[in-house]
This record gives structure tokens, sequence and C-alpha cells, in this order.
């Protein structure tokens, strides 16, 4: 199947996914990276707040809440 | 400008250097964790799907809410009433005490009735409640609860223009004020914090839920206290607190657009594994860290002002007291705004604790030199009638404690907190103005149609 | 919150914290770490201070300095906020960089949650490029327990060049050994050796470049390596802080 980059906010709950690249830059590119979202990186999403966001994501084991502005500069690659 | 979007040599270099390290880390953890494969995070799933899903998210947040306030008022009850006693009876014999040296009955006014029992006051009615919403607080802060709340209610705090984690500012700031500037500590971002801050005081501290329920029972002339009554008053305190609740993001939402206009900052929440909190820690440390301590500035805060306050009513110019001659000059400012001078003056005198207030306002009508409580709600009408109160007067004076200016200990605490003189004052002038832009509204609003 | 220097105003990073050597018997440790991993807890059960420490990612204010003593030293404990990474991204990053960097602690303690080491030693690994003497300590070892993670500490050990020790701070375990580990990495009878992160190439050779123009510049004390990289990622503060922090040492720096 061939491989789609989607932003993090269009997965859907209960799908892994695995980080390719981040849009943000500077200081919001730091702290991404520093959370952990670099190249290769799985990523699950867990749930979604009831009101609809945050969004909160499983990734190196902790589990992270992120707003759709955030995720959406996350582009991953989802698995099929 | 182009270069915000553009993504910069030192930009790819921090990629790589930050990859680095990470594979480095994991490199390191696989040669040295023996793990199961199966992540064991089963349980944690299961909770919080239960208590962040669309459906029962919300009902267990607010079940939760109110059992920590029906356990706090009712809990705190028994042991106010009991602290009272122990702690007047300390005012007689203190009183002997003075008698016995003959001192001079101005030294017994500021010390015994002004200083004395105004700490008194503010212990017996702030001590109790507070010594069970802490725990209680501090027990779901340990279990990892808090920050699923935060997680629940963010969306309506963004629209506000600030961060989730104000939902736990506001939810601490029901328990004490002081208390839930110093949670503000869990926002990052300086600008939000800064918002919760100033607007924590719209949320009904501990301090002042008996003055509303004392008022609400009065508002709609109950005299005992049936089911009921019990039910009606509730409905209307709920009815302030969610007004509270209201303008705290109505402000919020205009702070964010004028004076602390600024791009929502990234936003910061990590929802931690749940912890079985180590309950007999909990309850030591919170009564210590935070009843005790915002307790201890309480109290200084108190004695002074129970002072002046004995000061302010015995001192006579001419053939009135002083207190009589502020609540003069403040008669037409207060009925403007549907209040009068003397209620004015018992919310300025209970800058040290919201507590005082109706005990000052009963000291001023019935010209008393000491503050005092009266016994049954009849006994309170029957003052306020006779001193022109009407129902609008009663809610008027409801909405004015829920919007006004924050407690000194709440002022020292922002001070404390925001290191600033400047936004201290802010803190006072933002509810201040709040209140009475209410209160005369309310007031207008009822005249055009009576 | 801090005095200024008289010189050049800036405020001390040493003074943020009112850290000051009072005796040559005294010594400073800096209790570094993710937040939510148990840190606090170790600080109040080392100093005795009753600091409340909830089930809440970062909830430390740059106010904690406590004291403990050992055999013959005392030991002056600063817990600095807990943070993700170094790279300064807020203000809590900078301060605790700031502190391991410029008031020159004696120690550094890097606290770790055994639950999940591997997102932890990022930080870890970034505090181990600015100071040579860092201690791991491997907390919530009880929570790693329940969830079946075992970590070899020994090999863990020999990975990082440094000395590690495990605990569970809640119970007190493990806080004896850290505390003599402490004392023996200040007083020299442990020299720790981190072993140095390796770049790919392309940084590799960019850090050559830079190290050699800036390396007769930098001041003792200081590691080029990490400066370079600073440079690198595009932190250009970090000049400037060198040069207040270095011009300004007998004014400011009591350390």
């Amino acid at each position: 199947m061939k491989a789609i980059y989607i932003p993090l906010n269009k997965v859907e709950t209960g799908q892994t996914c695995i980080v390719q690249d981040l849009k943000a830059t500077g200081t919001q590119r730091r702290r991404m990276l520093d959370l952990g979202f670099i190249k290769d990186t799985e990523v699950k999403v867990m749930r979604r707040s009831p009101l609809g966001d945050p969004t909160a994501y499983l990734i190196r084991d902790t589990i992270i809440a992120l707003r759709k502005e955030e995720a959406s500069k996350i582009l991953v690659k989802v698995n099929s | 400008m182009h270069e915000e979007n553009k993504i910069s040599s030192s930009d790819i270099f921090r990629d790589d250097i930050v990859t680095s390290i990470y594979n480095r880390a994991k490199e390191i953890s696989e040669a040295v964790v023996n793990a199961p494969k199966q992540k064991t995070l089963d349980w944690n799933n299961k909770l919080d799907d239960i208590l962040t899903s669309k459906w029962t998210g919300f009902p267990i947040m607010l079940l939760i809410l109110c059992f920590i306030f029906w356990l706090t008022i009712v809990g705190a009850n028994i042991p106010s009433a009991m602290l009272s006693r122990i702690l007047f009876w300390i005012e007689d014999k203190l009183t002997e005490i003075f008698i016995f040296f003959d001192a001079p009955s101005w030294l017994h006014g500021i010390l015994v009735l002004g200083m004395y029992r105004t700490g008194a006051w503010v212990v017996s009615v702030m001590l109790p409640p507070m010594a069970i919403f802490f725990p209680c607080f501090t027990l779901l802060e340990d279990f990892g609860y808090l920050p699923r709340v935060a997680f629940n209610l963010d969306r309506l705090f963004k629209k506000a223009g600030t961060h989730g984690k104000q939902a736990l500012t506001m939810a601490m700031g029901f328990g004490c004020n002081a208390a839930g500037v110093v949670a503000c500590r869990i926002i990052d971002s300086p600008r939000e914090r800064l918002i919760a801050t100033l607007t924590n005081n719209f949320v009904p501290c501990n301090g002042r839920f008996p003055t509303l329920i004392a008022l609400s029972m009065i508002l709609i002339g109950a005299t005992v206290h049936s089911p009921f009554v019990s039910f009606l008053t509730s409905g209307i305190v709920i009815l302030l607190v969610l007004s509270g609740i209201a303008v705290t993001f109505i402000v919020s939402y205009i702070l964010s657009k004028t004076i602390l206009k600024g791009t929502p900052s990234t936003f910061n929440l990590e929802l931690p594994p749940y912890r079985r909190p180590q309950i007999g820690k909990v309850i030591v440390r919170s009564i210590f860290d935070r009843t005790l301590f915002v307790l201890g500035r309480a109290v200084s805060v108190a004695l002074p002002a129970g002072a002046i306050t004995w000061l302010v009513a015995n001192i006579m110019i001419g053939d009135a007291s002083i207190l009589n001659h502020i609540s003069g000059f403040l008669d037409p400012f207060g009925i403007a705004i549907g209040l009068d001078g003397v209620i004015i003056l018992a919310f300025i005198l209970g800058l040290p604790a919201n507590e005082i207030v109706l005990p000052i306002i009963f000291m001023s009508y019935l010209s008393k030199g000491a503050m005092i409580e009266l016994d049954t709600i009849e006994e309170m009408r029957n003052v306020f009638i006779s001193n022109d109160w009407t129902w609008l007067t009663c809610l008027n004076v409801m909405l004015f404690s829920l919007f006004h200016f924050p407690c000194g200990t709440t002022l020292w605490t922002i001070r404390k907190e925001t290191q600033s003189l400047k936004w201290t004052v802010a803190s006072f002038i933002i509810p201040t103005i709040v209140a009475i832009i209410v209160c005369f509204s309310t007031t207008r609003i009822v005249y055009w149609f009576i | 919150m801090g005095l200024t220097c008289s010189s050049c105003k800036k405020k001390s990073i040493v003074d943020l914290y009112h850290v000051e050597k009072t005796s040559s018997n005294q010594v400073i440790v800096a209790l570094a770490g993710n937040p939510n991993t148990g840190k606090s807890t170790i600080f109040n059960e080392l100093t005795g201070l009753k600091q409340h420490t909830g089930n809440w990612p970062g909830k430390t204010v740059t106010n904690a300095k406590g004291f403990y003593t050992r055999k013959d030293k005392e030991f002056i404990l600063v817990d600095l906020p807990g943070t993700y990474s170094l790279f300064a991204n807020s203000v809590e990053e900078e301060v605790a960089r700031d502190f391991i960097c410029f008031a020159k602690p004696d120690a550094t303690i890097v606290v770790v949650d055994a639950t999940c080491l591997e997102r932890n030693l990022n930080l870890a690994l970034q505090v181990m490029e600015i100071t040579d003497n860092v201690i791991l300590c491997v907390n919530l070892l009880d929570e790693a327990e329940k969830k079946h993670i075992q970590i070899d500490l020994k090999k863990l050990s020999n990975e990082l060049g440094i000395p590690v020790v495990g605990t569970v701070a809640r119970n007190r375990k493990g806080l004896e050994v850290l505390m003599d580990t402490v004392y023996n990495v200040c007083t020299k009878k442990i020299i720790p050796k981190p072993k140095p992160m390796i770049y790919p190439e392309a940084i590799e050779t960019e850090l050559q470049k830079i190290l050699s123009m800036i390396e007769p510049l930098v001041p003792s004390g200081f590691n080029p390596r990490w400066i370079a990289l600073r440079l690198l990622d595009g932190d250009t503060d970090i000049l400037d802080k060198i040069t207040h922090y270095t011009d300004c040492k007998g004014a400011c720096n009591h350390a």
C-alpha cells in the first residue's frame, strides 16, 4: 500500500503511526523534538477529549496531550 | 518574516543533534532494560476510558466536585462550631485577665475585641473546611486525576485564550483563593498563568460560602432549615458559582485580547500514569503545607485588620464613630450601585478575610463596638429590614461578595507569586470594577422593570 | 527574585537560588530530572524540607534549596525545575541549564523514572555533555517492578561511564547509597568519566571547524565541545552568558 504522509491530528483514534517530518520551525519545532517527535518514532492515538480537543498521544511510553493546531504540524505515516 | 517559515540550517542541525541523543538513549536502554513486550498500560487505559469519555467524563467530574463541596460544607459545620466555642471561651478568659489587671478598656478593645476576636473568627471559620477540602484535592492530585480534568476542559479554555490547567486553579480556588493562586504555578506560559491568577477570585472560596448561604436563605424568606429550603438555597448558590465561572471565562477572554494579548503558547500537558496515593502522608502533608500555611498568612493579615476595625468603630469624632462617618460618606456611592455605605465599608474592612464581612455589617447596624454574629436567620433578616434592605440589596450583596477584590491573604500571595506590584494592583482593580458594574447593572435593570 | 550584578546589571544565576558557599566544607549539588520522576520526593527525603509533591508533572518552582550533612561535609542541595531537556525552550529549561553550566555545582544528580528510562535518558545525556560530575539516580523502581521491568544498573553505569544508584524514594530505599556516592564524587574518590556523545559525520565535521576557532577563547571550566554544539544549533545567547559569567566572576559568582 502506498505510503501517504498526513498530519497527526487526522489520524483516527486507536491507530498507530510513524513520525516523518515536522512542519513547525524555531521554538515550536525544538519543543516537539524534545518531546520525542523525531523521525521514525512510533505514536499511538489514544483518545480525544470529550469536547473534541486536545488529543492524547502515546509516544515513548508517555501520554502527551496535543491541541489540533500543534498535532497538525506533525506529519506521519499511518501503519496500514 | 520568511525566516519563520523557512527551516534554517540550525534547525537541521538541531534535528540531527536531538535525533542522535534519542538514538543513543534508545541504544542504551535496549541494552540494559528487560521489559515485557505487552505494555501493562491496560488498567490505566481502562480508567482513562471512563474518566475522559464523552458520556461519563463530565458527569463524573461534576459528581466529584459536588461531593467534595458537600463534604466540605457539611463536614465543617460541627468542627467550626466547636472551635468557635473554644476560642470564644478563651476570649472570655482573656477579658477576665484584663479586668483583673484593671487594664484600660481601649487596650482590651484593641487587643481582645479587635485583634483576638477577628483572628479567632477567621480560624474557626476557615480551618475546618480547609482541613477537609485540601486533603481531598491533594488525594485527587496524587492519584493523577487532575491532568485529566485539564484534558477534558481545555477546549473551553482555548476559546477564552488560556490553558486547560486553569480549570484546576479554579477548582483549588473553591477551597481558598490564595491556594488557587499558588496553584497557578502549574501553568507554564507566564501570560496564561497571569490570566488564571487575575481571574481566580471570581470563584467563591470557602470563606464566602457561609455568607452566600446565609444571604440566600434570607433572600428566599426562609426561617427554618427544611430540606426544601436547603434545596432552594443550594440552587441559588450553584447559580452564583456558575455565574462566577462564566465571568471567569469572559474576563479571561477579554484579558487575552487586550492587556494580556499573545498567541496561545505551546500547549503542555502530560497525562501521567495513575498512582495509588499514600493517604496518610497526603493528609499530613496537605494539612501542614496548605492548610496551616494559608491559615498562618490569614491570621497575620486578620490581626492588624481586627485592631483597625475596632479602632474605627470605637473612636468618636463628634457624636459618631469614624465608622459611621466613613459609611455615611460612602452611602451615596453604595446606594447608586444597590448597596449602602455600611456594606461597602464592611467589604473594605473585610479585606483580610471574607468571613468577617457579615459580622462587621451587624456591628455597624447595631452600633456595637465589636463584631458580632447573630444566631438565627430571623434575627439577621430583622436587622437588615430595619436598615432598609430589600431583596435587591440582598442580591447585590451576594453578587458583590462573589465578584469583588481578593482578600488580603490572596493579594499577598499574588504579590509573592507574580513578584510584581503592577499585577497585584491589577488583581485588585479588575474584580472590583466587575463587581461594581454587575451590581450597578442589576440595580438599574430591576428599576427599569419595576 | 535575585540580586543584580553591580557591574553589568544582569541577574546572577547563583543568586537566583541564593546559593553561596560560606565555608570550604560546603558542597553544592544540583538535582535535575524530568518532571514527575519523584525528584522532589528525593529532595524532601534528603533535606527534610516538607514541600508537597503531587502526581502532577511540572510543579517545582525556582525556590527549592535544602541542606543535609554527610560525614564531614555539608551539602547544599538545589532542586532544579523538572525539564524534558536542556535546550532552553522555556524559562524552566533555561534556569536548569544555566545553573548546571554556570553555577558549577560540585555534582549533579539526574533523576530518571525506571518505568520510562529511554525517554528520561535524553536529559541525562545532555547533562553529561555539560559537566562530568554526574550521578544517575534511577527512581521509582517499585513502579517498574509492578510492570515487570528490570534494569541492569551496573551495565547502565558502564554504558554511560558514570555512577548509577537505584532508589525507591517513597520508602527511602537507596538514599544512603546515593548520598555516599554523591560524597565520593564531590571528594574525588569517584571520578565519573561520561562516554562522549558521537554525532553523525556531518555534525562532527562542523563541530571540529567551530572548535578550532573557539577552543583558545573558551575560559577554563567550560566544555568547549558543548559550547560548539550550542552554537551549531543556533543558541546565540550562550556567548553573552559566558562573557557575563566570566567577566563578572569576581562581583557576582560566589560559587
